[in-house]
């Protein structure tokens, strides 16, 4: 979990660069939020109290990034709550929740309050995210090199693609995560932009909205996607499609919470259906 | 020789560096010497000496009338102090032969040196490899008359010594390469001269680069169908199915043998023991031990008399530094935790490992996190985390479906675990859970 966190280092610091001491105090607030939940419920229930796994605080983090900077501070408190008290320990906590507890949370407060959770401000001025650009078809589309380096509008931690490329570029080095997930993920987004004809190009395309974020990150959470070569790379394929689908068809203007959501719950299904062949088992047993 | 490796493995420290340079020293035992009835995979032998007998070295002191089972022999002359149940290395009380040596060490006159085996046919040979009571010193003590009968719609095509020694810690087969080379190559003459067809092949883990020099040189001034085969250094490259797949690129299906692919393996030490029986008429009487680990105050070699206890072998080594938090039978992969050190060694123990509390801390478990490095490593291509969470659940049909029964035990799993659950632990439940599911359905059909 450390490494993971270190991994999102980068990405913070960006998004404290770009949004401000405002961004600074969400990331704060989530982590306190999940850090407190997990003790209470861990406390209240009789569990050994684990906080110092930083389980909780690596989905507080995500949480925050997952967040726009001038999201009120209480509602990021409650959302991080529901990430560790109804997603994660009402499922039987570490490695047993169905889905990415900080994107469910995500997804909640995106229900909850819909205003609060898509207005966008950077350098005090208003304004829509490139996604919604593309969505709307009015506005402007920021340069490829703002997009890179995250000087865009969107979520805290999401926008500054090269924090989030060193990262996950870390993280595959140690060998914490495979290739799989992300590379897959990512190349398949940025075909189907192609395929769809989205209006700024697969550079763009995945440069943009949460995607980096959620593919070295937030699909690679190893409670939620599948344990074999095989089942990841099914995974990924899967989260690509759908996030490209929300895209370019969907009323959202991204897909990337969603699809990845929708996948962790075909998790068991793809695991059940891409077994490991034991040695010396004939060379073809998927689907058995 | 393109050097292939099997899927899946861990690098542990290797940990040899102690008594990787020791040469084997001889340990002459003292007083009592106490012979399990079970050293082998099979059927128990019962005793066929009684109390008060006198016995000498290489003597008969038990039998079976099973085919898979192999005899046991006194490693010392004297009296037959007792027949009773004593604690066994592996915890277990089973049946012992006890008996107080006299010093003498007179030997029996029941084996015969026979200096040119091509003289013997394959009965006789298989007759006194059994009479030498046998069995597979690498640790699974399969009785080796059996494992040299495969079925004779079988064609043996290599006959492949294991010199891996992949266990971490362990030296006994790398000294027993480095000094006795001969008799490991006279015993693998002696299987070819067995098995015609086959080629001898003999494999050593790269890092024992003394070992296969020794071994490579003895070999170049024959011209027998034998070649020395180094491979990579990985864990569990000494488990069969692994040392197969690395030799010949085959992989055994679940539930077949190694005959049903053409090979047949046997352990460097077993080896040297099918010459010694055949060439010159010594049975297995004793067995190279490593006495290793943080505590041990002069890690050893020890050439042991089979029966000493290995509190004798402790002392030989200086004793202990500090008190030791676990002492295995083995290495730290595969090892046994031992109840006591007052047990007989006996023909599968290869090292006696004793270890501080610092280097064998004991991790409380955690919640799996599916973060698959199990599944990674298992060289058998299984899941151990599903597996271990089905024997939790006592779900043992679908462990036995999920190829649980293909467990080899050898640890991978638990050592690249980082939430350190007991998954190989769980997993030989599992495999026993199985087995006595097995014997209740067997016995509900007799009995209906």
């Amino acid at each position: 979990m450390a490494n993971v966190v270190l991994a999102l280092v980068p990405a913070g610091i960006a998004g404290g660069y770009f949004f401000g001491s405002r961004a600074v105090l969400v990331m704060a607030v989530c982590i306190a939020a999940c850090v407190v939940s997990e003790a209470v419920w861990q406390k209240l229930s009789g569990l050994k109290v684990a906080v110092s796994d930083l389980s909780a605080v690596l989905t507080g983090l995500l949480l925050a990034y997952n967040l726009p900077p001038s999201i009120p501070l209480w509602m990021a408190a409650v959302g991080g709550a529901f990430a560790i008290i109804i997603v994660k320990q009402f499922f039987g906590g570490l490695g047993q929740n169905i889905m990415n507890p900080a994107l469910a949370g995500r997804a909640m407060m995106l229900i909850c309050w819909p205003v609060a959770m898509t207005t966008w401000a950077l350098n005090g001025i208003s304004g829509a995210t490139p996604l919604a650009v593309i969505k709307s078809g009015s506005g402007e589309l920021p340069s490829l090199m703002d997009a890179f380096i995250g000087n865009i509008g969107g979520c805290i931690g999401e926008t500054s693609a090269i924090a989030l490329l060193i990262g996950g570029v870390y993280l595959i080095a140690r060998g914490i995560i495979s290739w799989r997930i992300p590379v897959v993920y990512i190349a398949t987004v940025a075909v189907l932009s192609v395929i769809t004809g989205r209006a700024g190009g697969p550079v763009l395309e995945i440069l943009t909205g949460g995607l980096m974020l959620g593919a070295f990150f937030m699909a690679t959470d190893y409670a939620t996607s599948p344990m074999t070569p095989p089942g990841q790379i099914a995974f990924a394929l899967g989260c690509g499609i759908i996030a490209s689908l929300i895209r370019a068809f969907g009323g959202y203007p991204e897909g990337v919470s969603y699809s990845i959501l929708i996948m962790n719950l075909a998790v068991p299904i793809i695991d059940r259906l891409t077994p490991t062949r034991i040695l010396g088992e004939a060379k073809k047993n998927a689907g058995k | 020789m393109s050097l292939s490796t099997f899927r899946g493995g861990i690098h542990p420290p290797e940990s040899k560096s102690q008594t990787e340079k020791k040469e084997i020293e001889v340990l002459e035992p003292k007083g009592e010497l106490v012979f399990p009835m079970s050293q082998h995979l099979g059927v128990p032998c019962s005793p066929i000496v009684k109390k008060g007998d006198r016995v000498l070295v290489g003597q008969k002191i038990a039998d079976s009338e099973a085919f898979v089972s192999a005899p046991i022999l006194s490693s010392v002359s004297g009296a037959v102090k007792e027949i009773g149940t004593r604690m066994t290395i592996s915890g277990a009380m089973e049946s012992c032969v006890i008996i107080d040596s006299d010093g003498k060490f007179e030997h029996a006159a029941d084996f015969l040196p026979h200096r040119d085996f091509r003289q013997l046919d394959k009965a006789e040979c298989l007759r006194i490899i059994r009479a030498a009571g046998l069995v597979g010193m690498g640790g699974a003590t399969f009785p080796t008359h059996v494992k040299l009968s495969p079925p004779p719609d079988k064609k043996i095509r290599w006959i492949i010594v294991n010199g891996a020694e992949c266990e971490p810690f362990l030296n006994c087969d790398n000294r027993l390469m480095v000094e006795h080379p001969e008799p490991i190559i006279g015993g693998l003459e002696i299987c070819l001269h067995l098995f015609p067809d086959a080629e001898g092949v003999i494999a050593i883990e790269k890092n024992k680069p003394d070992a296969i020099s020794r071994i490579g040189a003895e070999l170049s001034e024959r011209s027998a169908n034998i070649r020395v085969m180094p491979h990579n250094v990985k864990y569990p490259q000494g488990a069969e199915k692994m040392l197969i797949y690395t030799v010949t690129g085959q992989e055994i299906p679940p539930g077949a043998l190694p005959a049903d692919v053409g090979c047949l393996v046997l352990n460097v030490s077993t080896i040297s023991h099918i010459w010694h029986a055949i060439t010159d008429g010594i049975p297995v009487l004793d067995r190279v031990i490593s006495v290793v680990g943080d505590v041990v105050k002069n890690p050893k070699n020890i050439m042991a008399p089979l029966g000493v206890s290995v509190r004798e072998l402790v002392d030989a080594s200086g004793g202990f530094t500090e008190e030791p938090a676990k002492v295995l039978s083995g290495g730290p992969m595969m090892g046994i935790a031992m109840r006591s050190l007052d047990v007989p060694i006996v023909k599968g123990t290869s090292g006696v490992l004793a270890l501080s509390s610092r280097s064998a801390p004991i991790f409380e478990e955690s919640n799996c996190i599916r973060c698959g490095r199990c599944a990674t490593t298992c060289p058998m291509g299984l899941q151990p985390s599903i597996l271990d969470r089905l024997v939790r659940a006592r779900d043992y049909a679908t462990f036995e479906a999920a190829g649980g029964m293909n467990c080899i035990e050898c640890g991978s799993c638990t050592y690249a675990c980082p939430s350190r659950r007991y998954l190989t632990q769980l997993c030989r439940d599992g495999k026993a859970g199985v087995m006595a599911e097995r014997r209740r359905q067997k016995e509900k059909g007799e009995n209906r």
